[in-house]
């Protein structure tokens, strides 16, 4: 148990004083901008958002150069920051088959409509440290045109292609969607069991290691769904969303995000012909390490619909769901450095009482 | 959403208010000066940040969830005659959601005021064109080898 403790006002204050200026380092070099880290940070900021849970990528620099680069931090703050701001209200679903693609993968299908289109990626770099970014003066670099732009209403892998050949299961919807509920992980608990809704605004918002390590394990054999990459893409959509002063719905803005989009295997059952299944990730931002890890999962948790027999920490809803959050997880980690002496003074009283009884009770051993 | 049942008045309001929050305070506020300076208005609704719950389907098409939170500035104006303008706009620019209802109000008010959304709209088009030609830089042209021979 935690006790609060009274005083070391004093010491507390000089040790934030030393945290500020550890935070600024060495004075004769230039402070760093926020909106340097904005523009030139950009997936630190991007992650930042998906798991703040919050889109703004100026809060988000912010954040992160107020905790001095610690991301799970500038979450936090993230966090925080947002419980002081009244809500507005819910959007319209995104619709990601309209985005503004930057980038536009696909691992099943080589020649596609719409065609793979690379964008902004690390991918196929040599991963060899390039010190001429360590130079001063570095020339701006500015990348290749084409004459014509990326279709942005190219097809989506899953739902256009492979649907057309009835081979992978439908996304559900109900007709009436007035009337349906959606769960929100920011105004009600977690319980169980989840539905879909709830776990991947759980997933989405979750921790990237946690979420990599977790679908890494499904790969490794942890759960069997093998999976393929039908579809990722990266780009911004629109947001809208109807106000209740005006009667119709109005743009508000564009975000970026990433979606993947996982095909795998289901061997069918009795009922239902064999089929490809599902997994889906969605984040803010790019983020694409995060939203293919979160399609696995995604795809594991799902085992009680498919009726496969749970035998993996991945398809344990209440495991992953639980154990995701990195602001909960810190909080409660981190928290045993906390002054527990009154807790540790009993705990001290109780082994030096039972040592006592011990020794009286088997007086050779104590002699020995 | 019943978004086919919007009247062509409606359709033209949503399409400007578009243009508005897509553009920047900086941008809006000499135009602001050229329609609107020194015209009286009071808030319904003074600027104020908030927060939109943005919603996502699984799977891009099934059921809805919760993907996260992004900040949003809203206001409301009443221009003296009586028309009422809205401003939404995402981050928290507290005068580019005042300008937004401020030029929602006045093109209801006097409609040529609103040409000059021609210029915020081609500059948005230049930039997503542009972005979008350096992206299909990328796109990959698969080859098939071919052989020496016959």
């Amino acid at each position: 148990m935690y006790v609060a403790v009274k005083g070391g006002e004093r010491a507390i204050e000089n040790a934030h004083k030393l945290l500020a200026e550890k935070r600024r380092g060495n004075p004769d070099i230039p402070e760093i901008k926020t909106d340097q880290i904005r523009e030139q940070l950009t997936l630190s900021v991007s992650r930042v958002m998906a798991e703040g849970s919050l889109y703004d990528p100026d809060l988000a620099s912010l954040a992160i150069k107020q905790a001095r680069g610690d991301l799970i931090e500038a979450v936090f703050l993230m966090r925080a920051y947002r419980t002081t701001l009244p809500r507005f209200g819910y959007s319209l679903p995104i619709d990601t088959g309209t985005m503004q693609i930057s980038r536009r993968i696909s691992a099943t299908y080589k020649d596609l409509p719409g065609g793979q289109v690379l964008g902004p990626t690390f991918d196929y770099t040599h991963r060899l440290l390039d010190f001429t970014l360590t130079a001063n003066g570095e020339e701006p670099l500015e990348a290749e045109s084409s004459s014509e732009g990326v279709d942005n209403t190219m097809p989506r892998v899953l739902d256009d292609l492979l649907n057309h050949e009835g081979l992978i299961q439908q996304e559900e919807r109900v007709s009436d969607e007035s009337h349906e509920p959606v769960g929100d992980l920011t105004r009600q608990p977690l319980e169980f069991p989840a539905d879909r809704d709830i776990r991947l605004q759980n997933l989405s918002r979750g921790d990237e290691g946690f979420i990599l390590s977790l679908g890494y394990s499904t790969q490794r054999g942890y759960a069997r769904n093998h999976a393929f990459v039908g579809e990722i893409r990266y780009g911004s959509v629109d947001v809208e969303i109807a106000p209740e002063e005006l009667d119709f719905p109005i743009h508000l803005g564009e975000i970026d995000i990433t979606e993947c989009e996982n095909v795998n295997q289901f061997k069918g059952s009795k009922t239902a012909p064999p089929q490809f299944t599902r997994g889906y990730g969605l984040t803010f931002g790019q983020n694409e390490r995060k939203a293919i890890a979160m399609a696995l999962v995604d795809r594991a948790l799902r085992d009680k619909e498919m009726g496969e027999e749970v035998t993996s920490p991945a398809q344990d809803e209440e495991f992953v769901l639980s154990h995701s959050d990195n602001i909960e997880a810190t909080g409660f980690v981190e928290h045993i450095k906390l002054p527990h002496y009154v807790d540790f003074q009993s705990e001290l009283e109780l082994v030096r009482k039972m040592r006592r009884e011990q020794a009286e009770q088997h007086p050779q051993r104590a002699a020995e | 959403m019943a978004e086919a049942a919007l009247t062509a008045d409606q359709a033209l309001r949503k399409q400007r208010m578009e243009s508005l929050a897509r553009s920047s305070k900086q941008e809006l506020e000499p135009f602001w000066k050229e329609h609107g300076q020194d015209l009286p208005y009071s808030y319904l609704r003074e600027p104020e940040i908030g927060l939109v719950m943005v919603r996502g389907r699984a799977g891009g098409t099934g059921q809805r969830f919760n993907l996260g939170e992004m900040t949003v500035t809203r206001c409301s104006v009443r221009l003296s005659d009586g028309t009422v303008g809205h401003g939404y706009v995402k981050g928290r620019d507290k005068r580019h959601a005042e300008l937004a209802a401020l030029f929602d109000a006045r093109f209801v008010q006097d409609d040529s005021t609103a040409g000059f959304l021609d210029i915020l709209n081609n500059r948005r088009k230049a930039e997503r064109d542009n972005q979008s030609a350096k992206a299909a830089a990328t796109k990959v042209d698969f080859y098939t080898m071919v052989r020496g021979e016959d």
